[in-house]
């Protein structure tokens, strides 16, 4: 039951994606224009998802366990240290070099011909990368 | 700064971001998982939980022929060239594997649960994203 609904809940995000604009390399890096001509739409899809998961993660939090009955697990690190800092500011530098970010990437992986199969091939490397430097390092 | 009236799409994207917190919103309510995409990726191999996550990556890559069953896909552009394409993931990678999230992780799920480390997050990856562009479309281009 709950592998139906992790792909209905992949394939609403793709379709959320595709029709905000996400998939758009061109529009994403529109919206990150802001000294430029900028287009502000991304703003919404942010606004709009926000809209739905404040309401969503009230409930959960407030059941606390799923609809199907288990135990909801939501994040509890509240640490904010050098590792979450950069590795955001890592992030946004390649979003802002590829106009992709990940689900976007994954949306565009079979559709979108080889542009997005390398930044995806790039993106299972980095993590790959961090992983492996992160289990040698603790 | 200016608007680029031609390109804005406001109901189109608030309607995609609606849809976006509904599947997080099935996720954390039938799941009990966030709908991070970075973290659902960084799971899909050597995790005990690795056959939803597989589930949800497959739904998102085939949901452009979904949306095409119903209207034509809208059109995309993109101008980066392959090596540029290719260090920009591994940095996206990278990056998102040391915050431990992007932009649905931070940005959607954890500015919804009121998150104060999700928003540093977004701050931070937004603001790289805004200087890469300046950067690369002000300064080099």
């Amino acid at each position: 039951m709950q592998l139906i609904f992790a792909a209905l809940s992949g394939i609403i995000f793709g379709l959320g994606l595709i029709l905000s604009g996400m998939t758009n390399p061109a529009k994403v890096k529109g919206f990150l224009d802001i000294t430029g001509l900028w287009d502000p739409s991304l703003a919404f899809v942010m606004g709009g998802a926000i809209l739905i998961g404040i309401f969503a993660f009230a409930i959960a939090k407030k059941r606390g366990e799923t609809i199907l009955g288990e135990n909801i697990m939501l994040p509890d690190n509240k640490q904010i240290d050098r590792k979450l800092v950069i590795g955001a500011l890592i992030f946004g530098a390649g979003w802002g070099l590829s106009g992709y970010c990940p689900g976007p990437a994954i949306a565009s992986l079979f559709s979108a011909g080889v542009q997005a199969a390398i930044f995806t091939a790039g993106m299972l490397v980095g993590i790959a990368i961090y992983k492996v430097f992160n289990s040698r390092k603790g | 700064m200016a608007i680029d009236w031609a390109h804005f799409t406001p109901l189109a994207s608030l309607a995609g971001g609606l849809l976006i917190g509904l599947a997080a919103a099935i996720l954390v309510l039938f799941n009990g998982k966030i709908a991070g995409i970075s973290g659902i990726l960084g799971g899909l191999i050597a995790s005990k939980q690795a056959a939803w996550r597989w589930l949800f990556i497959i739904g998102l890559a085939i949901s452009p022929f979904i949306y095409g069953l119903v209207h034509s896909l809208p059109s995309t552009e993109n101008q980066t060239s392959l090596p540029v394409l290719l260090i920009a993931g591994v940095l996206v990678g990278i990056g998102t594997t040391a915050s431990s999230g992007c932009t649905s992780g931070h940005g959607v799920c954890g500015l919804s649960r009121g998150s104060l480390r999700s928003l540093v997050a977004t701050i931070s990856f937004m603001s790289a994203g805004f200087v890469a562009v300046f950067v690369v479309s002000h300064l080099i281009g």
